[in-house]
């Protein structure tokens, strides 16, 4: 059995999942302040009359970072940055504990200028006396060569209950999305240790004494007790955990669009090929732009309980929700409400919906039926136009290779999968619109908490090989190794899936689960002086987001 | 410090997987470390910053500005019409004021082509900037233009293809063509008769840094541009003025061409040479792009820049100021100076040696061009390459004058092949292009 929670904003859902298929579901109301708890009540709901002996597996989706951030609930964080040349501080965005010092690591990792040991004394005594117990080390171009930043924390020593270092973080280059992921993670970092004692505490007294997961923002899993150093990497979970749902719920290998339609929101999600779509970089939350290895969505502020009114003869929806449709006792007009007017569904009381609207309806000088219809039209339309806009984004990215440019694969979705409050009303007339096939999951009301049920354990790395230098580094290891000057990039990539599958292992992977791929394979002649030096080698792996080994669509949950 | 931010669109195309040959300058490594750079800085992540895929040019592009021997498809690869595309792209999303300006950072370069091809020539095989320089005349009308070529080998391509356009102001700064490649770019190289002074070049000697360049800029190139009251503004954006640039000589900085290109504002930049890959490209492209943005640059430098070592002398800050006194001397003087070069001809005609270092080729050609006071003139080219190749073309500039098109008509309809391997039809204001 695995037992898959996501404890969401306002409902903690859980389910029993026995051979991959549902056996319970149970949802309780989220104590925003005590989470806990809410593990607790859903947790004996959902084990009540189990043997906690049969679980397998227990995977958590939690919301406590993201909210932690948007709540700005997080600890100061002290900044020491070694920025070299380049942009200004004033174009980085760094706290306003941020302590410049030399230092920098150039493109090809190579130390251009050299860090000063009294200077960062001085810095972390600085950060000190403001009172500051945590800190972010960032460098430029850090995972191009971590020497500096491992350092720095060298020589700060003990001084700090917390050193978030930059080049962990993520193998990809960006120095402001580094020292805005390093930032985040040392913030958050206290928070998520106690959630992570807790947990394990928790999980103790309940018997239950198999591997505990947390979802991250890829979709992917970690082990918890693995995943305390690395609380930024469970910030947008959320998202995360339906679209892997509705990745179960699906029959997909094709490409496809998943759509989850909320009270507030529409949540877009592609897959190609049937898997999910990454951010290229990283997620974005609360305006911090991260290197965050996240599922590619696309949020809009229209969804079931949004505001609709009538600005100068015409209709505007959302983005603002004020509340559950009116029908349900809000207190203006919504889509749900057109749809019940409709007959689209059968919730609520009709009679209050056609009252909300009517005000809409004298306006446009329609009937309250017309004027529903004009409504659902309407919101139909900006989520499809909303999803166009974001295939032809993915479809334009630019490349780098006249190979990619004239033979990229362009995604043309085929299915579209939609779960939330008003599926049943709107998956048909979408699906049209967008020319896709449309499905409505069963179970789709706990799609999250099957998501992280059945997500595998996914992670990443990067490798550089530099045979002039006769150097391999994976940074985000803070790995450096002497290679031959012969070195190939098959060689590399050997390198890379071994390291990978010790990373994932480490982190809770199953052996059977490792699904690696090459994501990256780049092969440079460096020239000086008109011969070659050697090859600088790039490569990139990583274990795909997908479900754990063993589940198959042909035991549809 | 705070400065106007401007929309800027980035057009960037490194073809990596693309290269004259495998230790060539112009590789798969030359944008390598700019990527880098421009990816860490997180330059993409300010709102202000777009990206944009680039487009593929077109057949129809090149032949609208160059006649390809035999055609277009047979001097051409993809990449070039990448790198060409690319810098369509940049134009278009300004033309339609999707952005305020943009930064064509493609490769291959362009501006060593000239007007006939018959193979590459100084890493060039045809001209990027000019072939946008058409798009652009095309779907948004005739405009004035200025090229500002501040590559450190002289735009020579460049300047051949609107020697006689006087819609065209091409300005050059580079390295003294008695120390480098391809030789030329003297201030008597100053426009054909029908378009003297829209040729302006100011050599510079060996070892001129930021000081000699931001002096020309500001005592040539600006009261020139003031002048010419130009609708687009093009820098054709060379970065091998650099102090580690391996195959020039001069002492230029990132800095400095941050600085240009604040002061010289461009509505389009398109990336030409630049061979320093590791040393200078990564930090003057930079440079480049955050001054085009608005953005703050004083902090970008590379490693190793120290200021005093690259000072140029007082010898060569001498030099300049006379040259460019020299330089002011003729523009001022242009409009007085076509009776003395014309004379009682109708027509004129200049006989070129060309050689494609690049693909071996040597060209012989002879060029006549009417002398004309109402458009740029009619031209005719006869051009014949050791390959055994010999063309005719017959080429009817844009805004052309009637009694200049009807004579281009008259005669490519009276043309016989004869000698000819090929005969060439241009006629830019009704875009035809045939090759008979």
């Amino acid at each position: 059995m695995i037992l898959g929670i996501d404890v969401g904003g306002t409902h903690t859902d859980a389910v029993l999942i026995d051979n991959f298929k549902i056996r319970k579901k149970a949802k309780v109301p989220t104590d925003a302040n005590h989470l806990l708890n809410s593990l607790l009540k859903v947790t004996t709901t959902i084990l009540a009359a189990e043997d906690p002996a049969k679980l397998q597996r227990v995977v958590l989706s939690t919301t406590l970072s993201t909210n932690a951030i948007v709540q700005n609930k997080i600890k100061r964080v002290g900044m020491i940055i070694a920025s070299g040349p380049g942009l200004p501080p004033s174009l980085l965005p760094v706290p306003e504990n941020t302590c410049f010092i030399a230092g920098y690591v150039n493109h090809r990792g190579i130390i251009a200028a050299a860090i000063n040991t009294e200077e960062i004394k001085d810095a972390g005594a600085k950060l000190s006396r403001e009172g500051i117990d945590h800190v972010g080390v960032v460098g430029k171009f850090s995972t191009r060569n971590p020497e500096q930043e491992l350092k720095i924390a060298e020589i700060l020593g003990n001084r700090f209950r917390h050193a978030s270092l930059g080049h962990r973080m993520s193998g990809h280059l960006n120095f402001r999305r580094r020292i805005a992921t390093t930032y985040l993670n040392s913030a958050i970092w206290d928070l998520y240790q106690r959630f992570v004692q807790d947990v394990l505490q928790f999980v103790h007294q309940q018997g239950i004494s198999v591997p505990i997961y947390i979802l991250k923002a890829d979709g992917g899993t970690f082990d918890v007790a693995k995943s305390a150093d690395y609380p930024a990497q469970t910030i947008l979970s959320g998202p995360a955990a339906s679209i892997m749902g509705v990745l179960s719920m699906a029959k997909c290998d094709e490409d496809a669009i998943a759509l989850d339609i909320g009270g507030t929101t529409t949540d877009i999600a592609i897959f190609a090929d049937g898997v999910p779509l990454l951010e290229n970089l990283g997620v974005t939350i609360e305006g911090h732009k991260t290197l965050i290895r996240g599922l590619r969505t696309r949020s809009i502020g229209l969804g079931g309980d949004s505001i609709v009114r009538c600005e100068n003869g015409k209709l505007v929806i959302g983005p603002q929700r004020e509340g559950p449709a009116a029908a349900l006792g809000g207190p203006f007009p919504t889509p749900t409400d057109a749809m019940i007017v409709l007959n689209l569904t059968t919730i609520g009381e009709r009679g209050k919906a056609l009252t909300a609207l009517e005000p809409i309806a004298r306006l446009l000088d329609k009937s309250v039926e017309e004027t529903a219809q004009q409504i659902f039209e309407e919101a139909c339309r900006k989520i499809v136009a909303a999803v166009l806009s974001f295939i032809e984004e993915i479809n334009n990215q630019p490349v780098y290779t006249i190979h990619e440019m004239l033979e990229g694969r362009k995604i043309s979705p085929k299915a579209l999968y939609v779960v939330g409050g008003p599926a049943a009303a709107m998956a048909g007339p979408l699906g049209g619109y967008l020319a896709c096939t449309p499905f409505i999951p069963e179970h789709s009301e706990v799609a999250n908490a099957v998501g992280a049920a059945l997500a595998r354990t996914t992670a990443e790395l990067t490798i550089l090989a530099d045979t002039e230098r006769r150097l391999l580094t994976i940074g985000e290891e803070g790995i450096q190794i002497t290679i031959p000057s012969r070195f190939t990039s098959e060689e590399a990539i050997a390198v890379g899936r071994e390291r990978l599958r010790e990373k994932a292992l480490a982190m809770g992977a199953k052996e059977e689960d490792l699904e690696i791929e090459v994501i990256e394979n780049q092969e440079f002649n460096m020239v000086r002086d008109s011969y070659t030096a050697g090859k600088n080698i790039r490569v990139k792996v990583q274990i795909k987001p997908g479900l754990i080994s063993g589940f198959t669509r042909e035991k549809t949950l | 410090m705070s400065k106007k931010q401007r929309k800027t669109g980035l057009i960037f195309f490194p073809a990596f997987d693309w290269a004259i040959s495998p230790t060539h300058p112009e590789r798969e490594e030359r944008l390598l470390y700019t990527q880098d750079q421009v990816v860490e800085e997180g330059l993409l992540d300010f709102e202000n910053i777009i990206e944009y895929k680039p487009g593929l040019a077109t057949v129809e592009d090149i032949n609208r500005i160059h006649i390809c021997v035999p055609q277009a498809s047979s001097v051409i690869t993809e990449s070039h019409l990448i790198s060409a595309g690319g810098a369509i792209t940049a134009a278009e999303k300004v033309m339609r004021k999707e952005v305020d300006n943009a930064f064509a950072l493609v490769r291959p370069p362009g501006h060593h082509a000239m007007k006939v091809v018959h193979g590459a020539r100084g890493f060039c095989n045809v001209n990027i900037e000019a072939i946008m320089v058409e798009h652009i005349r095309k779907h948004y009308g005739p405009k004035r233009i200025a090229i500002v070529d501040t590559d450190c080998h002289h735009g020579d391509g460049t300047q051949e293809i609107y020697w006689h356009d006087p819609n065209t102001l091409c300005i050059s700064i580079h390295q003294d063509g008695r120390t480098l490649y391809p030789g030329s770019g003297f201030p008597d190289e100053f426009g054909g008769p029908n378009a003297l002074g829209m040729t302006i070049n100011v050599p510079l000697p060996p070892r001129t840094s930021d000081e000699g360049f931001l002096y020309v800029l500001e005592n040539v190139i600006m009261p020139i541009l003031t002048e010419f009251k130009p609708d687009i503004v093009i820098n054709s954006a060379g970065q091998d003025n650099h102090y580690t640039d391996p195959i020039t000589n001069m002492r230029f900085s990132a800095q400095g061409y941050a600085q240009l290109n604040e002061r010289l504002a461009p509505d389009i930049a398109v990336l030409e040479g630049g061979y320093s890959i590791e040393k200078a490209l990564p930090y003057v492209n930079v440079g480049i792009i955050l001054a085009m943005a608005g953005l703050d640059y004083s902090a970008v430098r590379e490693p190793d820049y120290n200021a005093e070592a690259l000072r140029q002398s007082e010898q060569i800050t001498q030099y300049i100021e006379r040259t460019s006194a020299e330089v002011m001397m003729l523009w001022k003087k242009r409009l007085d100076m076509k009776k003395s070069v014309v004379g009682t001809n109708k027509y004129i005609k200049r006989k070129k040696q060309i050689y494609y270092d690049t693909d071996g080729i040597s060209e012989q050609q002879e060029e006549t061009v009417r002398v004309c006071d109402d458009c740029g003139g009619l031209v005719t080219i006869d051009s014949f390459a050791d390959t055994g190749k010999r063309i005719f073309a017959i080429v009817i500039p844009g805004q052309s004058c009637p009694v200049c098109r009807e004579e281009g008509e008259a005669s490519f309809d009276r043309m016989e092949k004869g000698k000819y391997r090929h005969l060439y039809f241009q006629d830019r204001d009704r875009d035809i292009y045939i090759n008979k």
